[in-house]
């Protein structure tokens, strides 16, 4: 399996006496769902965002579907298209109605035209099960419903890879779920991913690998089965005991 | 109150707002615009710009809002001749004309106000849009055009037009360079035909109510354009 996210000895300061990254090392293949889960601080929303290059690294490599993002002539914007991410705050555009969020990017970034990129949104639109809001504006939508169309806009770009940062951490419980099914769906049509989450129901269900951070460091990097069976080091036992027990 | 004779305004009235008004009027409207273009250019470079853009942005907009507006009318109207010389390597000062010199005063000093108008409303939105926005592959620039400036533009809208009525209030003092303004042409009448009072009132009474009704358009539209949450 071809790795499409590769992650080498990364290390990140905020500022010199604060690093968040220590050594942090992690591959995530080509059809493979990887969950990253840890305590809060633990760095694993830092590091998802170094995979875009939203963040910065200080040291180590990251290379993105063969790409090196600290490489010489890189091209960021051409590279973070092919990469879709999801925030925990949705983060769609309020002044730009559902499917206009959806087409800003394919037009002015892949150059599609207004007519592809509709056809292509609309098909998204109903995947993630919105069509009849296309018109709305994004403040007319639930939560989950936002979350859903940030999915979909995400998607709109056919990328590669998708990440999650806390997809569903801001979202009231009930709506939790909606969000769920849409990324179970998109797990199981063969999306590499990578999720940041504590939803450990949906990490049993369809991640092939759990990854453990604490403190800024991986802690643990195993295959789901295994990490849920008996995860082996101490500190992921106490962490899975508190969330999953309550 | 015999003694007022307000037919001096209604024989005026062609003067008084086809020269006069439609003067004020342009001049409001072609300052405003290039301020808004201006100030929110300078409001980008101070934002993003690096440390010396952003520090010397600083400077102007600190440095113009310190003078009073007369003396900034005054010195550009005498400089500007003089900076047109240097620039074109002409013999002789160039003159630019009472319009064209107002236009660049207002144009400059309230480019300074309105890029504080616009840092405030770029600074009032979240991180995570720019975030997303340059997630889905647009530049930096295309950020800026596409997801944060026409949210800004949407909250920023009543307070930008707060001030183009404060412009507009202002453009009387244009009146130093003897420009026949609204307020330049009823002084002239005034002057000449010994009507001070009356025309006087009625330049105070037709800046009213076109400021009063231009505000209440401003709540107006507050309400229509605002991005729902």
């Amino acid at each position: 399996m071809s790795a499409v996210i590769q992650i080498e000895n990364v290390d990140k300061w905020y500022n010199p006496a604060v690093q968040v990254l220590r050594n942090v090392s992690l591959t995530v293949s080509r059809g493979e769902v990887v969950v990253v889960c840890g305590p809060s601080g633990s760095g694993k929303s830092t590091l998802i965002k170094c995979v875009n290059a939203l963040e910065p690294i200080q040291h180590g490599r990251i290379v993105v579907d063969g790409e090196d993002l600290g490489g010489k002539g890189v091209n960021l914007p051409r590279l973070r298209a092919r990469v879709g991410m999801v925030f925990q705050h949705f983060e769609l555009f309020p002044h730009m109605r559902v499917l206009d969020n959806l087409c800003l990017a394919q037009c002015k970034v892949l150059g599609r035209s207004r007519q592809e990129a509709e056809s292509r949104a609309l098909v998204l639109l109903d995947r993630v099960g919105l069509t009849a809001h296309a018109a709305k504006f994004p403040g007319q939508l639930s939560g989950g419903q936002q979350q859903r169309v940030a999915i979909a806009r995400a998607l709109a770009m056919d990328p590669v890879v998708m990440l999650f940062d806390e997809a569903t951490s801001a979202l009231d419980p009930e709506m939790v779920s909606e969000v769920l099914d849409v990324m179970v769906g998109l797990a199981q049509s063969g999306m590499t991913m990578m999720v940041v989450t504590h939803e450990m129901g949906f990490a049993g269900k369809v991640a092939n690998r759990v990854v453990f951070m604490d403190q800024g460091e991986v802690v643990e990097d195993a295959p789901s089965k295994q990490f849920f069976e008996g995860a082996g080091s101490e500190r992921a036992r106490q962490f899975l005991s508190k969330i999953l027990t309550y | 109150m015999s003694n007022f004779d307000f037919d001096i305004v209604w024989q005026n009235l062609p003067y008084l707002f086809l020269v006069g008004l439609r003067f004020t009027l342009t001049l409001t409207v072609l300052a405003a615009l290039g301020g808004v273009i201006l100030g929110t250019l300078l409001a980008i470079l101070r934002q993003s710009g690096g440390p010396v853009l952003s520090g010397f942005v600083a400077g102007y907009v600190n440095l113009v809002r310190a003078l009073p507006l007369v003396l900034v009318i005054f010195w550009f109207y005498f400089l500007v001749p003089y900076v047109g010389q240097w620039v074109t390597g002409s013999p002789r000062p160039i003159q630019v004309g009472g319009f064209a010199s107002a236009l660049i005063t207002f144009i400059v000093f309230e480019a300074a106000y309105f890029s504080e108008i616009m840092r405030a409303g770029i600074a009032s939105i979240p991180r995570g849009q720019s975030s997303a926005g340059q997630a889905l592959g647009l530049t930096h620039a295309q950020v800026m055009r596409y997801v944060v400036l026409p949210q800004v533009f949407r909250i920023m809208l009543p307070v930008l037009l707060t001030q183009t009525i404060v412009l507009f209030q202002d453009t009387s003092l244009v009146y130093v360079l003897s420009i026949t303004d609204f307020l330049g042409a009823a002084s002239k009448i005034a002057e000449r035909d010994g009507r001070l009072v009356e025309m006087y009132t009625f330049a105070a009474l037709v800046y009213f109510v076109l400021s009063f009704a231009a505000s209440r358009g401003v709540q107006r539209l507050r309400a229509r354009y605002a991005v729902p949450r």
